[in-house]
């Protein structure tokens, strides 16, 4: 049987210690099947961002395990979880980072390039990854000449340049009107389908939860409901123009 | 809104036989509100009676009435375009009073009930979303706005069960853990 793209097992996270401590997580179980796409929504300080940070491998667990495809990020040193973010997981903040003096390809093309690939060989696949996102032109100008929606697409081809089969978003619309947010939305809801990536989404927005295969609900750094999994649409094979 | 209102509203656009103003009230309703023809002719009886329509000639079949909104019906008509949804008395709300009546028994079995609601009413939404994307432009402008306001209602509802949490959550005594309930 396939692992799934992430496995959370009884995990901990805690801040602090003694009387100080908060603990963020709480004995999270979760599971999330390849080419599935899971909004977690919770109230303020749930442990919702916590979650996506120790999937990135941004952070440790306190206790218990967080698998990747079936490896315990734990068990990684740092060039390990540098390579874990350049080739599996990628990550998009509402805070889009994309460097203001790079081009949109060279933006999208940097996680390859950082990681050794020529920049010959990453511009193929930075396009491709844009393409994926529905941005084909005007790809050779600076962020600042794209509007907020489609920087955000640039953030999102940045995340899954190369194959990254996981993509994990954090309030990744905060930013946009409520229009723009609904395409960045959508967009993320049809990658499962067309390029077999896995996809967690944190929001608040039922709105946008609702594009969701299934929807996990956070309390107290706890998964205390979720909705059962129906697939939006069937999962389809890995586009291989998105692959290394 | 009645169906009485509603006949009035359809026949303002010009005359119009029972058959008609039976499918024409469907379509126009998204079809969330079928009519029987007889409901139909009981209501022109009483509109009629009342002065608001009346019977006029161009019938097409031989027994067949074509009614036509009369000045007063039209008047009629104004009125309830104007009129606003009353907010008074205060709206005897299915799900409010199901979480009101859980947080009297305690605020723990609050949360569960708020907690338990949500995720079926995500779990909803997320069936309406797939609904209106299968409808696309299909389905005439009347369905897809009927999914679009059960989608708007649910939208809602969900807001006001994470504004339940959060003050339940803020309330609770420091250290007090939601430890799940059985069901």
């Amino acid at each position: 049987m396939t692992d799934p793209a992430l496995q959370f097992s009884r995990v901990v996270k805690s801040y602090g210690s003694g009387e100080a401590e908060v603990r963020a997580l709480d004995g999270v179980d979760l599971e999330v099947a390849q080419g599935e796409f899971v909004a977690v929504m919770g109230p303020s300080g749930c442990g919702k961002s916590t979650l996506l940070h120790l999937a990135g491998g941004l952070e440790d667990p306190t206790a218990g395990a967080v698998f990747a495809h079936g490896r315990d990020l734990s068990t990684l040193d740092a060039a390990g979880r540098a390579a874990l973010r350049r080739n599996d997981v990628g990550i998009v903040f509402q805070r889009l980072n994309l460097v203001a003096s790079l081009t949109a390809i060279e933006n999208v093309a940097l996680p390859l390039e950082l990681g050794g690939m020529r920049a010959r060989e990453a511009r193929p696949l930075a396009v491709a990854a844009l393409e994926a996102v529905g941005l084909r032109q005007q790809l050779d100008r600076y962020p600042d000449h794209f509007s907020g929606g489609q920087q955000q697409r640039i953030a999102i081809a940045r995340a899954i340049v190369g194959g990254r089969s996981i993509l994990l978003a954090d309030e990744p619309t905060g930013a946009l009107d409520s229009r723009t947010a609904d395409e960045v939305v959508e967009l993320l809801a049809g990658l499962p389908a067309a390029s077999g990536t896995t996809v967690v989404l944190v929001t608040h927005e039922p709105r946008f939860a609702s594009w969701a295969d299934r929807v996990v609900f956070m309390r107290d750094g706890a998964v205390v409901d979720q909705t059962r999994s129906t697939p939006a649409s069937p999962p389809a094979a890995p586009d291989p123009e998105m692959v290394n | 809104m009645t169906v009485r209102e509603g006949l009035l509203a359809l026949l303002n656009e010009g005359p119009r036989h029972g058959y008609q103003l039976k499918t024409e009230f469907e379509t126009a309703t998204g079809g969330v509100w079928p009519l029987n023809v007889g409901q139909v002719y009981t209501t022109l009886d009483r509109l009629e009676r009342d002065g608001m329509v009346r019977v006029t000639e161009g019938a097409a079949l031989p027994g067949q009435k074509v009614y036509e909104i009369t000045h007063q019906g039209a008047q009629e008509l104004g009125a309830w375009w104007e009129a606003v949804p009353a907010d008074e008395p205060p709206p005897r709300d299915e799900l409010m009073l199901k979480v009101l009546m859980a947080i009297e028994h305690s605020q723990e079995h609050g949360l569960n009930v708020v907690t338990r609601q949500r995720t079926e009413l995500l779990g909803l939404l997320q069936r309406k979303r797939r609904e209106r994307a299968a409808q696309g432009d299909a389905g005439g402008l009347a369905a897809r706005l009927v999914t679009e306001a059960l989608m708007a209602r649910a939208e809602a509802d969900l807001r006001w069960l994470d504004r339940c949490e959060a003050e339940l959550v803020q309330q609770r005594p420091t250290g007090t853990r939601d430890e799940g309930e059985k069901r």
